[in-house]
């Protein structure tokens, strides 16, 4: 296949060059109308002109014959036939035989009673084209009186040859224009379509490039590149979350299997295997934990609120989840503070907003003791009712999250490095994000100079709403 | 995990058990089914299975059971209409509800149409078992005790009082209600989810061991100066409150 071949063959199926042809066509057949038109007006007018001179000439000589007979009919003849002239006669007696005029013979085209128009010769090999209008006397005398034409005729031909001439450049260049502009928008679309077709392979990071010419191909570039970069942030978003998953379930499943095949290899007696099997069974409960917690965390993330709201207490409720987890604390050598009142009241699911500020409180006693030489560790649990929102807010004197790694702490099925050492899903905040996102809340990790301060922004009730 | 006081109280699971009980598994999945009976046998219960929800409704309105474990996705008939329909004809055989479904409207809705305790998949048998066992206690209206005894233990409900060999034994309300509790369902294990949901109300995992330390705690008031302790750990399950350590 040839450059051309090919470039004819995708011209033809492309549809800007179809777009392109079409409007030529339509261009052509208009303008070949209207010159058309133009040709046969001119051609009428120059036809009639010639004709009333004619149907004057013959008038006049009609006028002549009756006055004064058929001699002076010769006579005005002899007077007007020049021979090189445009007036053209040809006057003959009863018997055809030519009496005066400038033509030789009376022309074959006009032998019958009719005029027109007929050939003649001036000179030898210059043929003519010319009109005639016949007069029968009533002596019988027969009159020619004719226009030469020549002129005329050279001049439409010359006219339709520049018509014909102009119309085939217009049609070349219309169709060269149409295929040009055609294959430059194919180009791009061709572009557009390749980085389509890699990205389809699986090469995300791939960009449609744009022409920087700011037209319409360039905006549908961008839009298509934003969807890409959209698609992108889904797909490792995604992919981040089954890497997560897959981790947080093969360790412990590992752990599972590691365990089992230790108490098998070690063997002992009864009370040994019962041992390695509690072990082990211990690990499969850790595992089924992870696991509903990530059934939570994805059924939150998907799901809406409707009909399992109620209006309930938070100053009360986060006093009880507090005091819950206050033994260990104790145990643990930490000071908690709750700074908590009654109210405000809202209308929320009781059981998830109680989940969400155990994860807190949770949250900050595994990662809440202060480095080594830190003394004794702190914790505090306090309520903020603002204009619309309530803050439950619970700070903890330990290292803290470093601000980039806050927001991804967040974001679902993310597990800290720190959190894989330690007992738990380690997916608290994931799922206190997840329940502030369904209660329209929001939830924001701060500096707490030193130590974590971890914020759950809970919308209020509004007077009249109800969930 | 634990420390000493439960090494020396540790029994095993399967010692003192409640006498046995009659239980409908009705369930679609074979394996589950047949798992479950299996180890129902082994802890000492009976157990009968329906593969779908006509059959285990027609089984159960036979109303011999003690015990049933219906799960929630079943062929013709699904699991909250088996216990809708018996509850209305009567019917007042305690239910284990089991799900897929673990979100806590859908454990409100178990609990409405009948149930009487609700359980997500996947769960260890442990949990079930400790589950059906006291629920199969629940067919003695627990209103009309007035008096918990387990031993020199004494749980009076009228004064909310607490005394062993007669000496009064001071507790914290949230204290009080955990042992409440455990010895309503004396001699049966009680798993750390099970005292979650009852003496806190909580429907989540807390994560950390606070369970173990709200019950360590407790069982440093009423065992600690006495010679027979009557908090045990029970591992891989959970706790039970029994008199002699077997």
């Amino acid at each position: 296949m040839t450059v051309l071949d090919r470039l004819g063959a995708s011209a033809w199926t492309s549809t800007p060059f179809r777009l392109a042809a079409l409007s030529i066509a339509a261009f052509l057949i208009t303008a070949a109308g209207i010159v058309g038109f133009l040709f046969w007006q001119t051609n009428n007018l120059l036809t009639e002109q010639v004709l009333s001179g004619l149907r004057a000439e013959v008038q006049e000589m009609r006028h002549i014959e009756a006055a004064a007979g058929s001699a002076s009919v010769a006579e005005a003849v002899k007077a007007r036939a020049r021979p090189e002239g445009p007036g053209l006669y040809f006057f003959a007696d009863r018997t055809g035989r030519k009496r005066a005029g400038n033509l030789s013979r009376l022309p074959p085209e006009l032998e019958g009673e009719g005029g027109g128009t007929f050939r003649y010769e001036r000179q030898a090999g210059d043929q003519r084209l010319a009109v005639a209008l016949p007069v029968l006397f009533p002596d019988g005398t027969r009159l020619l009186v004719g226009r030469d034409i020549e002129e005329q005729r050279v001049f439409a031909n010359r006219m339709r040859t520049v018509f014909l001439l102009g119309f085939s450049l217009l049609s070349v260049a219309g169709l060269a224009g149409g295929l040009g502009a055609g294959r430059l928008l194919l180009n791009r679309i061709d572009q557009i379509n390749a980085a389509s077709r890699s990205i389809m392979a699986g090469d995300l990071t791939q960009r449609v490039p744009l022409a920087g010419s700011n037209d319409e191909l360039d905006g549908l570039a961008q839009n298509l590149n934003m969807m890409l970069d959209r698609i992108e942030q889904l797909m490792s978003g995604l992919r981040e979350v089954s890497d997560n998953i897959a981790h947080d379930l093969k360790t412990p499943l590992s752990r599972l299997r590691n365990r089992a095949e230790a108490t098998l290899r070690d063997g002992g007696d009864c009370d040994a295997y019962r041992a390695g099997l509690e072990r082990i069974i211990e690990e499969a409960d850790e595992l089924i934990k992870t696991f509903n917690a990530m059934l939570l965390v994805a059924r939150l993330e998907a799901g809406a609120l409707e009909g399992s709201t109620e209006a309930f207490d938070l100053g009360s409720l986060v006093r009880d989840v507090a005091e819950f987890y206050e033994p260990v604390l104790d145990e643990q050598g930490l000071e908690l503070t709750v700074d908590v009142g009654d109210g405000p009241e809202i209308i929320a699911n009781r059981h998830l907003v109680s989940q969400a500020v155990a994860n807190l409180i949770d949250n900050a006693i595994k990662y809440g003791r202060p480095d080594a030489a830190g003394g004794a560790g702190k914790i505090s649990v306090s309520l903020r009712p603002l204009n619309h929102v309530v803050e439950i807010i619970v700070a903890d004197r330990g290292p803290g999250i470093s601000a980039d790694d806050r927001e991804r702490a967040l974001k679902r099925f993310v597990r800290l490095e720190a959190s894989r050492t330690k007992p738990g899903t380690g997916l608290g905040l994931s799922l206190v994000s997840a329940v502030a996102r369904l209660h329209h809340g929001t939830v924001r990790l701060e500096d707490n100079a030193p130590g974590l301060r971890a914020v759950l922004v809970l919308p209020l009730a509004r007077q009249g709403t109800s969930a | 995990m634990q420390d000493a006081i439960d090494e020396s109280s540790r029994v095993d699971a399967a010692a003192g058990r409640p006498t046995s009980m009659r239980v409908l598994v009705i369930e679609d999945d074979r394996e589950t089914a047949q798992f479950l009976q299996k180890s129902l046998k082994e802890s000492g219960h009976a157990a009968d299975l329906a593969g779908d929800g006509e059959t285990g409704l027609s089984l159960a309105e036979t109303g011999v059971y003690d015990v049933l474990i219906v799960d929630r996705m079943l062929p013709k008939l699904d699991g909250l209409s088996v216990v809708k329909t018996l509850r209305t004809g009567g019917v007042r055989t305690p239910v284990l509800i089991l799900s897929a479904l673990g979100d806590v409207d859908d454990r409100v809705k178990g609990l409405r149409a009948g149930g009487d305790d609700y359980l997500t998949k996947p769960y260890a048998y442990t949990e079930l078992l400790a589950r059906i066992e006291a629920l199969s206690r629940r067919a003695v209206p627990e209103e009309q005790v007035t008096k918990y005894v387990v031993g020199d233990l004494v749980l009076d409900r009228l004064s909310h009082r607490v005394t062993r060999g007669g000496e009064p034994i001071i507790l914290q309300p949230r204290e009080y209600r955990l042992l409440e509790y455990l010895m309503k369902n004396a001699g049966q294990v009680v798993t750390r989810t099970m005292l979650l949901e009852n003496v806190w109300d909580y429907h989540f995992d807390p994560q950390t061991n606070v369970i173990d330390v709200h019950v360590s705690r407790l069982r440093s008031k009423i065992d600690k100066n006495f010679e027979k302790p009557l908090l045990h750990t029970v591992r891989g399950a959970g706790y039970m409150v029994r008199d002699g350590a077997g």
